[in-house]
């Protein structure tokens, strides 16, 4: 079992503990919590995709990463892909705006019906 | 009982979904893209980091997207959690301990030209715009622990917030002014020589704008987060004499609206 597949099961590990968290719990911050549970997992998931075994960050710093010097051409066998790791970024920044806006619709709910369980708040029901 | 059961259901699937990725296995090459992006990255925009030549330059566009939904979220955070009175809190809550005022005042400058540092070297090491802003965010949020009361320079904050967005937009009108397309990074500044921190044409630029604007949204998601949790906890004290519900009766309009429940 190579490093990718250990992140890719830790990853499913953790989609389905939030997933369980979101879909069980009544309190509407543990469930925002299991949301935010489920986010990691996937970024593990999807970084877990571009890992690579045997190769290094797809930092070039080193000269010795560069098969032809002077073209500044990189030698493709020895980085990692670097595309997940840039989708892991947007989507760790979208995580965090989507959570903040999600904690700041319960905070006015709670205003308003003074309490954080999902069974109690009835009014879009029917 | 639906419930357990469909929860049961929706775990096995992904469980499944886990199956089939093992089964397919990851993959040990890069792919066409991928390849096109890690050998030539260097030639075309002479950022060491390949993350962030892709982030900065080749999804550019997609980065100016993931911006507009930040600011979309802290905008939405900031309507959302308006207030029209601002009750003060108990001073002595809103004002820590004087070992974390004194360790807020000597730590947050260290904290900020850290996050200054990560997002001016984004092209270099890893980190970059988004990672340098959330530090120098948490240097303002080590601010806001300490004493709940200050005020932030709101103005500076806003003007910061906007001119660093437009400024992004210019840089990308700038390529497809001079290259011919968006956020084009060649011949819009000179590409310099690899691996030196004045190099990569305007990707450093544009990531330290990046990291000014995250910083400063962040910073205002916060301040607002901060906020609104110091007036609910002043109408969680106001109401705990009048019983759970006590809430709903205050206010014209909550009155109005239990009425007719």
């Amino acid at each position: 079992m190579n490093a990718g597949t250990l992140y890719l099961g830790a990853g499913f590990a953790l989609v389905l503990t939030g997933l369980a968290c979101a879909l069980l719990r009544r309190n509407l911050l543990r469930m925002v919590l299991g949301f935010s549970i489920v986010d990691t997992g996937v970024h593990l998931i999807i970084a877990s995709i571009g890992t690579l075994t045997g190769r290094t960050a797809p930092i070039i710093d080193d000269p010795a990463l560069l098969s032809d010097a002077t073209t500044l051409a990189v030698d493709a066998t020895a980085v990692v892909d670097p595309i997940p790791q840039a989708l892991v970024l947007t989507a760790i920044v979208i995580g965090v705006g989507v959570t903040a806006l999600m904690l700041t619709y319960i905070v006015r709910l709670h205003d308003r019906a003074g309490t954080l369980d999902v069974r109690e708040l009835r009014d879009l029901k029917w | 009982m639906t419930r357990k059961v469909v929860t049961l259901i929706a775990l096995v699937a992904v469980a499944g979904l886990f199956l089939v990725l093992l089964r397919l296995g990851t993959p040990n090459e890069l792919g066409t893209v991928s390849r096109h992006y890690v050998e030539r990255g260097i030639a075309e925009n002479r950022a060491a980091n390949l993350v962030t030549s892709v982030v900065v330059n080749y999804r550019g566009l997609d980065t100016l997207g993931e911006v507009t939904v930040l600011f979309l979220s802290v905008t939405g955070a900031a309507f959302v959690l308006r207030r029209r009175e601002r009750k003060p809190v108990d001073a002595r809550a809103s004002r820590a301990s004087e070992i974390v005022q004194t360790g807020a005042r000597l730590l947050v400058a260290p904290i900020m030209l850290f996050g200054v540092y990560i997002f001016v070297h984004g092209h270099l090491t890893p980190g970059g715009g988004f990672q340098g802003g959330a530090v120098v965010a948490s240097g303002v949020l080590l601010l806001l622990l300490a004493d709940r009361e200050r005020e932030l320079p709101h103005g500076l904050m806003a003007w910061l917030e906007s001119l660093s967005g437009f400024a992004f937009i210019v840089a990308g009108l700038a390529g497809l002014w001079v290259a011919g397309s968006f956020l084009a990074n060649r011949g819009v500044l000179p590409l310099g020589e690899w691996n030196r921190l004045l190099s990569a044409g305007i990707i450093p630029v544009i990531y330290t704008l990046i990291g000014l604007k995250v910083g400063s949204e962040l910073a205002a998601l916060l301040d607002v987060m901060m906020r609104g949790e110091a007036v609910a906890a002043g109408h969680g004290a106001a109401r705990s004499g009048g019983g759970r519900r006590g809430g709903r009766t205050r206010g014209g309009k909550n009155r109005k609206k239990g009425g007719r429940r």
